[in-house]
């Protein structure tokens, strides 16, 4: 981790709000993380808890209507991406920042072939000529280990595995050297072994090309291999944030604790029963007023009804650089100590 | 895809013999022998030379292989002859259309580009106009331009093509008098007066069957792109920073044409068959034309080739379908 260089995306007080027919949905509240240069940043919590819809609000991706970007600033290098005009943003999706979705199988374009789809980014934002960006193309693809991929540039998406394709993905988000990578899911909907060959091609990435890399999954064992630092989201909002080896060895936040005993194990021969949160998660329909996690955790308190707690810092650094939490529990729990 | 082409073409060969033995009994066996209802106004040696092409005095099946001889020999090499000046076929007794006692075939020759050029043109430009309403109304979808579009495509696909042509009529011709009631297919394209002339005979009866070929592809046009715009490649599209023009024109749009494409094929023997009231109503002596006026005379030869001729070309527009949607869609392997 870099520390004291200048962070290549600063997202502050990041709120989107769904209009739907039946109301509003709060799906992302306040929520802010910084993203340092080479970083790999992993973000975890349960399906829908904010993820994507935090990531996609960045690029300004999202549908509006019925998508409305409350408030919040997201610095790219200094640069307000909720600012910009559309022809700045359209400069800087895909040319500053690669964007990898979760199901590779529809995320291509079925009818182009790859070639076409690989060079597009690269036209747009490099000025490449057709050859020109051929020949990059084929470079790419032989990056991501696709072999034989002069051939291949001329196959359709349909022709490709779900891994290759997601290998593709990662390909075309690379195209064009982005600061940074946003990977939403990408292993999910792959099976165990491709999922990792494809960890291990990020990982092999990182290291050659040393952008800086947000990795969302619902699977805190997969951010454990590969991350420096992990948000934790519930209930749209950041609920805990801490270097990754202090998050595993030291988690605050029931929802953290609750996750990480999710983690299958194998302690000796017999692997550990899989346990399960219990309980929904909620459905947001209005601002925060309480603790989003209250009605599943076994510490809730008067406290966690009343108010919904900020993020604090428990090693003394500012939040959202060394480690916080955001739960009354842990609060109390440090009056208490203290008292005693 | 060739084998595919191939395949699909042998296999239309069943269907079009199946489709024709029908047609063939549905005339033969109403009531009467057809052959007793030669006009008597045809000589009796051209009615004996008649009876004998179709073998009137022979069993059912034996007429009905004469009369595929005629369609598929005899009518074909005719027209060979006909282009390249070789007599194969000389000398063979056509079928005759009992109205006017001269080959169907030549009738159906003459009327054909009445119908190419006034029913084509209203089906292009329906296509023409379709496709970008369809694409608009979809690109903003629920906007006031969307609205109005369903507006017209609902008034087009519920007025009838009688309805609307008459009311064009009454508007265009009668009270505004810009434009003439009747085509005249006598006139002859020889200068640019003539050609003006032929452009606006066309419009009354090009704008009420274009309007209502509109109405239902723009339709088409508007869900598939609908279909298409929420889909996750689409995303990755504006992810990449392409602008709307190219996700909307190039990723969205060349999906949507897919089916689009494959019901304007499927939609091309309408132009032959569909305009029948239209072409009657403004005096287009198309096929239409001659197949009503055929029913109305009892003109049984006639009646069995455009049943016939229609059922061909719409075998054949199913399988050009199906060939453009392998074609357009990279997904569909046939062999
Ligand atoms: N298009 C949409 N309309 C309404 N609500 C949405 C939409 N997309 C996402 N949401 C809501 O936003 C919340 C967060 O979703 P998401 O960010 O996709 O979760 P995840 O963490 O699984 O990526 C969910 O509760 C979901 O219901
Ligand atoms: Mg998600």
């Amino acid at each position: 981790m870099a520390d004291g260089a200048a962070p290549v995306l600063e997202v502050r007080g990041l709120k989107t709000v769904f209009r739907t027919r039946g109301g509003e949905i709060h799906a992302v509240n306040d929520v802010s993380f910084t993203l340092h240069p080479g970083e790999l940043l992993g973000v975890v919590g349960e399906s829908g808890s904010g993820k994507s819809v935090t990531m996609m609000s960045l690029l300004r991706l999202l549908p509006a209507p019925p998508a409305d970007i409350r408030s919040g600033t997201a610095k790219l290098n200094g640069r307000d991406l909720l600012a910009m005009t559309d022809a700045e943003l359209r400069a800087t999706r895909g040319a500053r920042v690669g964007f990898v979705f979760q199901d590779p199988m529809t995320s291509l374009n079925p009818v182009f072939t790859l070639g076409n789809q690989i060079m597009e980014p690269l036209i747009k934002h490099k000025g490449m000529t057709k050859r020109q960006a051929e020949t990059r193309a084929v470079e790419l693809l032989e990056l991501v280990g696709i072999p034989d991929a002069r051939r291949r540039l001329y196959q359709y998406p349909h022709q490709f595995s779900g891994g290759m394709r997601q290998r593709v993905m990662i390909a075309i988000a690379l195209a064009c050297d982005p600061d940074v990578l946003i990977a939403d899911e990408p292993t999910t909907a792959l099976d165990v072994t491709i999922q990792a060959q494809i960890l291990e091609l990020v990982k092999e990435l990182r290291q050659k090309l040393g952008m800086a890399i947000i990795w969302i999954t619902h699977d805190l064992g997969v951010i454990a291999g590969i991350a420096d630092r992990v948000i934790v989201m519930y209930g749209g909002q950041v609920v805990e944030q801490a270097p990754v080896k202090e998050l595993f060895a030291n988690p605050q936040h029931p929802y953290t604790r609750a996750l990480l005993q999710t983690i299958p194990r194998i302690s000796g021969e017999r692997s550990e029963r899989l346990k399960v949160i219990e309980g929904q998660p909620p459905i947001l329909t209005g601002p925060l007023t309480a603790c989003p996690f209250r009605a599943r955790c076994e510490y809730r308190h008067d406290a966690c009804d009343a108010t919904n707690p900020p993020r604090r810092a428990i090693d003394g650094q500012a939040v959202g650089e060394g480690h916080d939490v955001a739960c009354h529990w842990y609060a109390l729990a440090k009056v208490e100590m203290a008292n005693a | 895809m060739l084998t595919f082409t191939l395949r699909r073409l042998l296999l239309a060969i069943p269907t079009l013999l199946v489709i024709s033995l029908v047609i063939f009994l549905l005339v033969d066996l109403a009531p009467g022998s057809p052959l007793s209802q030669i006009p008597l106004t045809v000589p009796p040696d051209v009615r004996q030379k008649m009876i004998e092409a179709l073998g009137a005095d022979q069993p059912v099946m034996f007429r009905y292989v004469l009369w595929l001889r005629q369609f598929f020999w005899v009518e074909p090499m005719n027209l060979f002859d006909g282009w390249f000046g070789t007599h194969i076929v000389e000398g063979e007794q056509r079928i005759l259309s009992w109205q006017s006692r001269s080959p169907v075939f030549s009738i159906i020759g003459e009327r054909i580009p009445q119908t190419l050029i006034v029913i084509g043109t209203a089906y292009l430009v329906g296509i023409l106009i379709a496709l970008p309403i369809g694409i608009y109304s979809a690109y903003r979808q629920y906007s006031l331009f969307d609205q109005i579009g369903t507006l017209f495509a609902m008034i087009g696909f519920s007025v009838p093509t009688f309805f609307s042509g008459t009311l064009f009529i009454i508007i265009f011709s009668v009270w505004l008098g810009w434009l003439p009631t009747k085509y005249d297919t006598t006139l002859q394209v020889i200068d640019w007066a003539s050609f003006l002339e032929q452009i606006k005979q066309m419009i009354l009866p090009v704008m009420t069957l274009g309007l209502a070929n509109a109405a239902s592809i723009s339709r088409y046009m508007r869900s598939s792109m609908l279909d298409n715009m929420g889909m996750d490649y689409v995303r990755t599209a504006r992810a990449k920073g392409l602008s709307e023009r190219v996700v909307v024109l190039k990723h969205v749009l060349r999906n949507s044409l897919i089916p689009v494409v494959t019901v304007i094929a499927l939609g091309i023997p309408s132009i032959f068959g569909g305009a029948i009231i239209t072409e009657n109503l403004f005096g287009v002596n198309g096929i239409g034309a001659a197949l009503i006026g055929a029913i109305q005379a009892s003109d049984i030869p006639m009646v069995q080739t455009l049943a016939f001729i229609f059922a061909v070309l719409i075998v054949l527009f199913n399988l050009i379908a199906d060939v453009l949607y392998g074609f357009l869609d990279p997904r569909i392997r046939y062999d």
